[in-house]
C-alpha cells in the first residue's frame, strides 16, 4: 500500500512520518518510531497490552489506525517518567511486585494513570474495575493493587523516586 | 552475614525499571538492519499424508527471500532424548492441525503472508485419533510408526502391595476424575529473530526458557557445530513452561535466515501461541484408595490417562510425574500406579506450571475430602494423620529431608478460622482444603551427563566490581534478583553492587534452563559455590596484609579486619585490588549437581520425580455457590508455602499468588476446547483467564522449613501451590452444597448437574 504523510505526536514530540494509511499506531510507535514499550499480546483487542492514553484516555492502539490520530496527544510508557523521576505508578509496581514478566505492565499503568487522574483514592472494587480491560498472567493481580495503592501513597507523600535510586 | 544482608529481603526485582519504563527489550522488541519477516504454513488437517508441496509460485513472488519446506531439514529433534520425534516441517505427514509445513521470508509480513497463499499442498487425508481413550485403542493408522495403538509410552509402578493394603482397609472408594486442557496463555507471543554472521555462525534471540537446549537443538537440526551457535534471551513476558522447549518458530526463523542470507524474526500470532501449545494435557485420573476408620491410607491405586496430543514434547516426564508425586507427600504403605501417555492428532502437550502433578493431586486431594466425608473425619485430620515422618524416603525412592507440610496445614488451618466455619456457613457457602509438593529441580538431567547442572562465574574485579555470570533464564520469577541476594549476601556487600549477565550461551556458563523450579535451589547454590571461594580468596588477601590468619578476621560494615581489633581495617575494593595482585581480574566458578542420594531407585522410570528438595503448600479456599444459576464464586484462598527460606519473600509472594491464581483458573473456568482437531477457543478473549474482576484476594503465608541443602535454606516456589487450590476450590464447594465436582473446569452446568443428581438421589 502507498505511504502518506502523517504527523504524530508522542510524549510531547511531534514526529513527521511517512505510513500507509492501514497501518496501526502500535504497529507505528514500534516499528517506525522504536517505542517498543507498547506490547502487542493478542492482536485482537483481548488483553490491553498496547494501551496507550490519547489526550489522557487509555486507548488499545492495536485498534487504531495511526493516521486516524494526528495532532493527538499520544502518551506511550515511554514518557511516563519526567526528567529522571520515576511516575509514582512505575515507583510503586518496582517496589510491590507488579511487575514480573513485565509485559502487560506498560498496559496496565497507563490505565491505571488514566483512572487515578480522575479519582485519585479509588476502593479496591472500583480499581478492579478500572483494570478489568488489561490482563496479567503472572501475579493473579494481588502485587499489582499493592503497587497501585504504594503509588497511590507515594504521590499523596510527594515523594519523588530517581530512576537510578530505586 | 551482617544485620543488613539482602537474605529475606524485599528486595525489588533487578529488572524493574526496565519493565515499568519500556525500557526493556523483549525478543519482538528487537531488529536487526534488513531484518525480513518470517511466517509459517500450518496444517489444515488433524492427520494427512503429505503427497506434494510446489513452492514456485512463492518464491516468485515479488518481496520473498526464502521459502523452506521439510526436505531440506530432515532431522529430528525433541526436548527428550527418547522423544525425538518432531522435524522442523513436516517431511511425510501432518499430525494436527497447525502442524508447521513450510515457511516463507519476505520484505514485509503481507508479501510473507501472500506467498503461504500461493504455496500448493496435496494431502491425503487420514483418519483422525482426536479421543485419548478411543485413541490407544487404535488398530490403524498410527501417529507416529513407532509407536503401536498410539501410545506413547506407559509405566506401571507397584510399591509395597496394593492387595494386601486394600484388604487391610475398612474401605476403599474408586473416583474417576477428568480433567481439561489448558495452556500457559503467556502474554508475550513467542518470538525469535535469527541472524548468521559472514563466518556461518548463527545468533538467535528468543523468547525461550532453555537457551541451553536450544541452541543443542538449533546446532543438531541445522547440522551446525556448536561452537557456531549463539543464542541470547532477552526479557521474556512469561514462560509458565510454553517456552521450556524448543518450540519450531525458534528453528523455522533459522532455516529462513541461512536461506535468505539475511535477519529473519518470526512472532507468533495469539492463535499461532495457541495452537504451539505444548500446556497442560487432559487428563484422565481413576483412583482407588484404602483406608482404615481412622483415617490411615493403606494403599492406593492410579490409572493415569493423558492426552499429549501428536509428538512426544516433555510427555514421557509428564506421565512419570503424574505417578511418581501422587503419594509422595504423605505416608502410604502401598502404592501401584499404571500410566499411560496417549498420542493423538492434536497440538503436543508439554510441561506447564506444576508439570504432571497438578490433575493427580486434583484427584487425591480430592477423593481424600470424598473418604473424610464418609468417615466423619475433619479433612485437616485426615492429612495430619498420614504425614511423613521426615527426613525420610518415601515409598517408591524420593529422598525428603525438609518437610514443612505440618506447618502449612496449621498456619492456614489457624488463619482461615477453619474450626469456627468448615460445616458451619450457611448453605452456598462453604470452606475446602488440600495440599499439593513439588520438585526443587530434577535431580537427573534431561541429557544425562557428568556435567554440573549449572555453573555460575564471580568476577572481582581490581577496582571492586563483582559481576555474576549465570545461564540461568530469568521469565519474570525473578531469578536473576534471587542470584545477585545471594552473591551479595556472601561477600558481604551491597545487591546493588552485584552486577549479573545472564543467559547468552557465547558469554554466560551453561546453565540446563528455568523448568522444574530448579533455578533457586540449583543456580542458587551455584552462585553461593562461587561467591564462598571469592570469600575465601578476599579474607586470605587482607588477612595477608593484616598479618592475621583468614579465620582470625571479620568482615562488617564494608571492611575487614582482625577479630579483637578493628583497626587498621581493609575496605571491599581495596581486599579486591589486593587479592587480584596482578591481574586484571579475578574469576570464580561455582556449581551444583544434585547429591547422588537424591537422584532416587532403580527401577524403570525412577528417573522422574527425584528432587534435592520438595516444597510443599497447604491452602483453604471460601467460595460461595449460587444454587439458581450453578456459579461458583472464590472469595478468598489462603495459600501457606513451605519455600525453605524466603530470599526474597516479596518474589516468593508474588510466586505463590501467581500459582495460586493459575490453579484457580484451571479449577472454575481455563479449558481448551476442540472440535475435530480444531481449537474453538485460540484467542485470549475466547480462553478466559481471570481479569481483576474475578480474581479473589490470595493470602500468601510463608513457610520456612530451611532445608539443609537448600541456598541458605531456600526451596521451590514458583510451581507447587498451583495444584492444591484445584481440589480446595472443589472441597469447598462440597462443603457449600453437598456435591462433588470431579471434571474440571467448574462450569456452571456441571454444578446444577450435580445438585439436580443430588436433588433426585435424596428424594428416592
Amino acid at each position: 500500500m502507498n505511504k502518506e504523510p502523517i504527523r504524530l505526536r508522542v510524549n510531547g514530540r511531534v514526529h513527521e512520518l511517512s505510513v500507509p494509511p492501514n497501518k496501526l499506531l502500535l504497529e507505528v510507535l514500534r516499528d517506525d518510531l522504536g517505542l517498543t514499550g507498547t506490547k502487542c499480546g493478542c492482536d485482537d483487542s483481548s488483553c490491553g497490552a498496547c494501551t496507550v492514553l490519547v489526550n489522557g484516555e487509555p486507548q488499545m492502539s492495536c485498534l487504531m489506525l495511526a493516521a486516524s490520530y494526528q495532532d493527538e496527544e499520544i502518551t506511550t510508557i515511554e514518557g511516563l517518567a519526567k526528567n529522571g523521576e520515576l511516575d509514582p505508578l512505575q515507583t510503586g509496581f518496582c517496589e510491590e511486585g507488579g511487575a514480573q514478566c513485565g509485559f502487560c505492565t506498560p498496559g496496565m499503568i497507563l490505565t491505571c494513570k488514566s483512572y487515578l487522574e480522575k479519582n485519585p483514592d479509588p476502593t479496591e472494587q472500583e480499581l478492579r474495575e478500572a483494570l478489568s480491560g488489561n490482563l496479567c498472567r503472572c501475579t493473579g493481580y494481588t502485587q499489582i493493587l499493592a503497587s497501585i495503592r504504594r503509588a497511590i501513597e507515594l504521590a499523596r507523600e510527594g515523594r519523588k523516586v530517581e530512576v537510578s535510586k530505586l | 552475614m551482617s544485620a543488613t544482608s539482602p537474605i529475606g529481603a524485599r528486595v525489588p526485582m533487578i529488572d524493574s525499571v526496565d519493565k515499568v519504563t519500556g525500557r526493556g527489550k523483549y525478543t519482538d522488541d528487537l531488529t536487526l538492519p534488513g531484518t525480513l519477516v518470517g511466517k509459517i504454513l500450518h496444517s489444515p488437517h488433524a492427520h494427512a499424508r503429505i503427497l506434494s508441496i510446489d513452492t514456485t509460485a512463492a518464491e516468485r513472488l515479488p518481496g520473498v527471500k526464502a521459502v523452506a519446506t521439510g526436505k531440506d531439514t530432515p532431522v529430528k529433534y525433541g526436548i527428550l532424548p527418547i522423544g525425538h520425534d518432531e522435524t522442523i516441517f513436516a517431511v511425510d505427514k501432518v499430525r494436527y492441525i497447525g502442524d508447521n509445513v513450510a515457511a516463507v521470508a519476505a520484505d514485509t509480513a503481507e508479501i510473507a503472508e501472500g506467498a503461504l497463499g500461493l504455496i500448493k499442498v496435496d494431502y491425503e487425508v487420514l483418519p483422525a485419533h482426536l479421543d485419548p481413550e478411543r485413541s490407544m485403542q487404535a488398530e490403524s493408522d498410527f501417529i507416529h510408526e513407532d509407536k503401536p495403538h498410539n501410545i506413547e509410552k506407559e509405566y506401571h509402578h507397584h510399591f509395597g502391595d496394593v492387595e494386601v493394603g486394600f484388604a487391610k482397609a475398612d474401605y476403599v472408594r474408586d473416583d474417576r476424575f477428568d480433567c481439561a486442557e489448558v495452556t500457559h496463555a503467556a502474554l508475550e507471543p513467542h518470538s525469535t529473530l535469527a541472524n548468521f554472521d559472514p563466518d556461518g555462525s548463527l545468533t538467535v534471540w528468543s523468547s525461550t526458557q532453555v537457551p541451553y537446549y536450544l541452541m543443542k537443538t538449533l546446532a543438531a537440526t541445522l547440522e551446525m557445530p556448536e561452537e557456531k551457535v549463539r543464542v541470547i534471551k532477552p526479557l521474556i513476558g512469561g514462560g509458565f513452561g510454553g517456552k521450556s522447549e524448543v518450540i519450531p518458530l525458534e528453528l523455522a526463523a533459522a532455516v529462513l535466515a541461512r536461506r535468505a542470507g539475511a535477519p529473519v524474526k518470526i512472532t507468533y500470532s495469539r492463535e499461532e501461541v495457541a495452537y504451539a501449545h505444548r500446556g497442560r494435557p487432559r487428563t484422565i485420573v481413576e483412583l482407588k484408595t484404602g483406608v482404615k476408620r481412622d483415617g490411615r491410607l493403606t494403599a492406593v491405586e492410579a490409572r493415569i490417562i493423558q492426552d499429549g496430543g501428536a509428538y512426544c514434547s516433555y510427555g514421557v516426564v509428564t506421565i512419570l510425574y503424574s505417578g511418581q508425586l501422587l503419594n509422595a507427600m504423605y505416608d502410604i504403605p502401598n502404592v501401584m500406579f499404571d500410566g499411560y501417555r496417549v498420542l493423538t492428532n492434536k497440538p503436543a502437550c508439554g510441561a506447564m506450571r506444576g508439570h504432571g502433578t497438578v490433575n493427580a493431586r486434583f484427584a487425591f486431594e480430592t477423593q481424600l475430602d470424598m473418604i473424610a466425608a464418609v468417615l466423619g473425619i475433619d479433612p485437616a485430620e485426615i492429612r495430619r494423620r498420614n504425614l511423613l515422618k521426615a527426613p525420610c524416603r518415601t515409598i517408591n525412592g524420593l529422598r525428603v529431608l525438609s518437610y514443612g507440610y505440618p506447618e502449612c496445614l496449621e498456619r492456614v488451618i489457624e488463619r482461615s478460622e477453619w474450626r469456627a466455619k468448615r460445616r458451619k456457613l450457611p448453605f452456598g457457602k462453604g470452606i475446602g482444603m488440600a495440599g499439593s509438593h513439588y520438585v526443587s529441580g530434577a535431580a537427573n538431567p534431561i541429557i544425562r551427563s557428568l556435567m554440573p547442572h549449572t555453573t555460575v562465574e564471580l568476577t572481582l574485579g581490581r577496582d571492586g566490581a563483582v559481576t555474576l555470570y549465570t545461564g540461568a533464564a530469568e521469565i519474570g520469577q525473578g531469578s536473576d534478583t534471587v542470584q545477585v541476594q545471594i552473591a551479595a549476601a556472601e561477600l558481604g556487600v551491597d545487591w546493588k553492587q552485584v552486577k549479573l549477565v545472564a543467559a547468552d550461551t557465547a558469554r554466560t556458563p551453561i546453565d540446563l534452563g528455568s523448568y522444574s523450579s530448579r533455578v533457586t535451589f540449583m543456580a542458587g547454590n551455584a552462585t553461593l559455590d562461587a561467591a564462598r571461594q571469592a570469600r575465601e580468596r578476599l579474607l586470605a588477601a587482607a588477612g595477608l596484609a593484616l598479618g592475621a590468619e583468614s579465620e582470625n578476621l571479620v568482615w562488617k560494615d564494608g571492611v575487614f579486619a582482625r577479630r579483637n581489633n578493628p583497626r587498621p581495617s581493609i575496605p571491599f575494593a581495596e581486599a579486591c585490588r589486593l587479592a587480584c595482585g596482578a591481574e586484571e581480574s579475578l574469576k570464580f566458578a561455582g556449581t551444583y549437581s544434585p547429591p547422588p542420594e537424591a537422584q532416587g531407585g532403580k527401577y524403570r522410570g525412577a528417573g522422574v520425580g527425584p528432587s534435592p528438595a520438595y516444597s510443599y503448600s497447604a491452602q483453604v479456599a471460601e467460595v460461595t455457590v449460587d444454587v439458581e444459576t450453578g456459579q461458583v464464586t472464590v472469595e478468598r484462598i489462603i495459600a501457606a508455602h513451605d519455600c525453605g527460606k524466603a530470599i526474597n519473600p516479596l518474589t516468593v509472594e508474588g510466586q505463590v499468588e501467581g500459582s495460586v491464581w493459575m490453579g484457580l483458573g484451571q479449577a472454575v473456568q481455563e479449558e481448551m476446547v476442540w472440535e475435530k482437531g480444531r481449537l474453538m477457543n485460540p484467542g485470549l478473549l475466547e480462553y478466559r483467564t481471570a481479569s481483576t474482576l474475578e480474581s479473589p484476594p490470595i493470602e500468601p503465608i510463608l513457610v520456612e522449613s530451611n532445608d539443609p541443602e537448600g541456598p541458605f535454606g531456600a526451596k521451590e516456589a514458583g510451581e507447587g501451590s498451583l495444584a492444591a487450590t484445584l481440589p480446595a476450590v472443589v472441597n469447598a464447594i462440597y462443603d457449600a452444597v453437598g456435591v462433588w465436582i470431579t471434571s474440571l473446569p467448574v462450569t456452571p452446568e456441571k454444578v446444577l448437574r450435580a445438585l439436580e443428581e443430588e436433588k433426585r438421589r435424596t428424594s428416592l
